[in-house]
């Protein structure tokens, strides 16, 4: 029966979905091809605008400079995602199972960060962690220490990932909160039946529960973390030693706009997003069959 | 209180603090001129300056900040209202219709949500300055209707919430498919609506990343980008010219108003939040 009804207007249908798909088009597969198209050639003053083929992925692959930078999101992500998500589940499992109005504020005010523009939010800690405008630097000072710098080679990238932590804990504990929300609640209560403790009832029961949820916030997470771009990009500013390449992303920005090499640029957008598209969707297509729907 | 809830609330003490900080910094640090943002103590108060600093805010370069807080809501009005639209009419031709080709959209469609929104950013501006739209509000607005997130949400929405029996009670009292759609279907979607409105509003007024690329006029600027113009050039005359304050006060005045919708719209990102993560 729907399924006559759903097909009685086929015209209709493609009418509704049109103008989001006109969108889709010129923003998105345009924009794809487009870059991968000026990645198969290069630009030189001696020989203008020729076909080189796959020679820019060779060059990336093979560029200390980009390597270095691909390495250092892997190794920022691998340490800072698992804090950020862990501090994120337990606090979604905290307000699950305390119902107190401290407990609402908790949300609220947790949720706030993620309200402020990233860039203004890596502007305040830029201010926060300097010695002359922030109370954090010179607190050692007080018990007769030195200064922290948080800008130093062995700190920056800690102080990148605390800007990233603060901004996002939030926004995960309430996705993570939701889900669990959505979980029925005789489940718990067999449980409780049983004896089980309120920390097992969370590992054994309300954490499985979720596992759908906290692996797609994973995945929103690393998609997020390879695009890393605005808050070294800010901190450049307080720390010089933020090099052109600090990132992938900051380095095919860097490659466009203050080398002029859009094709080596376009390269780099190009393998980034393929990578990071491949690597997530295959993910969910994988997670979801093992769910068993479509 | 039960005294195992002991521990719990400690945390979140701790945690409310750790997100709160910075926040309670910069409206302190909002209420002092620059020479007292120098010197005196980071989270107490100095002289009140408050109304000095917006005063020379609304002043500085001509009263560039007033241009840019208008163009920051244009641009995120327009764009948030023009892709919740859009979404909404896929949304619901996704979900109510059948056609050709539709089964590999939907597919599609989950993979668009997977795309890295920074790597479509520089070959989309070397698409728009080859039809010399960049420099120019659409080369912001246009690129931010695209919401696969909000479609997807409004998609699943609709199946659940909007019968099939109505919309085909409407079609035998001889409404069009655009009435249905505007009379019968839109009010029913209101909450799914917000809630991709609001989340298209934030993310278009929190980016920093498509302005930068796209525009170079200074009045053409929202807040994100002509506040780190401001902060650079402090930062480059090591604070001579009294720019320092300005950028903070700037910056709270920009954060202020998404706060506050946040929340008293709360429920609704909840709503979404789930939606997202559990479909």
């Amino acid at each position: 029966m729907t399924r006559r009804r759903l097909t009685d207007h086929p015209v209709a249908g493609i009418l509704f979905v049109l103008p989001f798909f006109l969108v889709v088009v010129v923003f998105l597969v345009v924009p794809l091809g487009y870059a991968f198209w000026l990645s198969l050639s290069s630009k030189s003053l001696a020989l203008g605008t020729r076909f080189t083929g796959f020679d820019n992925y060779v060059r990336a692959f093979t560029d200390p400079m980009l390597l270095d930078g691909f390495l250092r999101v892997v190794v920022f992500g691998a340490v800072q995602i698992p804090v950020m998500l862990g501090i994120a589940l337990v606090g979604a499992l905290a307000l699950d199972a305390i119902t107190t109005r401290f407990a609402v504020a908790f949300r609220l005010i947790a949720f706030m960060p993620y309200a402020v523009p990233a860039v203004l939010g890596a502007l305040m800690w830029g201010f926060l962690y300097s010695r002359t405008f922030g109370p954090f630097a010179d607190l050692p000072t007080v018990f007769g220490g030195a200064p922290v710098d948080f800008f130093s080679a062995g700190l920056l990238l800690a102080s990148l990932g605390n800007i990233v932590t603060w901004a996002w804990t939030g926004y995960n504990m309430i996705v993570l909160y939701s889900a669990l929300q959505g979980v029925p609640r005789e489940l718990y209560e067999a449980a409780l039946i049983d004896g089980a403790s309120q920390i097992q009832l969370a590992w054994r029961i309300k954490v499985p529960a979720i596992k759908q949820a906290i692996a797609l916030a994973t995945v929103f997470t690393v998609i997020g973390t390879m695009q890393f771009f605005v808050e070294p990009y800010v901190m450049s500013r307080f720390a010089p030693q933020i090099s052109a390449g600090y990132t992938p992303n900051l380095y095919a920005y860097n490659q466009a706009f203050a080398y002029s090499d859009f094709h080596y640029s376009a390269t780099i957008s190009f393998t980034l997003g393929f990578v990071v598209f491949v690597a997530a969707y295959a993910f969910v297509l994988v997670s979801r069959r093992r769910r068993g729907d479509s | 209180m039960k005294p195992r809830a002991r521990l719990p609330h400690l945390l979140m003490a701790v945690g409310m603090l750790y997100f709160l900080i910075p926040l309670l910094w910069i409206v302190i640090a909002a209420t002092k001129s620059q020479a007292d943002l120098l010197s005196s103590p980071a989270l107490w108060f100095a002289d009140f300056s408050l109304v000095d600093n917006l005063t020379a805010l609304f002043r500085e370069d001509g009263g560039v900040y007033g241009r840019w807080l208008r163009n920051t809501a244009l641009y995120s009005g327009v764009s948030a209202a023009g892709a919740t639209l859009l979404a909404a009419l896929a949304g619901y031709g996704l979900a109510r219709f059948s056609f050709w080709g539709k089964r590999f959209f939907e597919t599609a469609l989950l993979g668009m949500i997977m795309v890295p929104s920074t790597a479509l950013v520089l070959p989309t501006y070397l698409i728009l300055s080859n039809v010399g739209m960049v420099n120019t509000a659409w080369a912001v607005i246009l690129p931010s209707l695209l919401s696969p997130f909000g479609t997807y949400l409004i998609r699943v929405y609709v199946a659940e919430n909007v019968p099939v029996e109505l919309v085909d009670a409407a079609r035998l009292d001889r409404a069009g498919e655009l009435r249905i759609f505007w009379q019968v279907v839109l009010p029913m979607i209101r909450p799914a609506l917000t809630t991709v409105f609001l989340f298209t509003l934030v993310s278009t007024w929190n980016n920093y990343f498509l302005p930068l690329v796209m525009l170079s006029d200074a009045d053409l600027f929202p807040l994100t980008v002509g506040l780190t113009t401001w902060f650079n050039t402090a930062q480059q005359e090591a604070g001579t010219r009294v720019l320092f304050n300005l950028v903070v006060t700037g910056s709270l005045l920009a954060i202020v108003p998404l706060v506050v919708a946040f929340v008293l719209l709360q429920r609704f990102w909840r709503s979404g939040a789930s939606t997202g993560a559990l479909r």
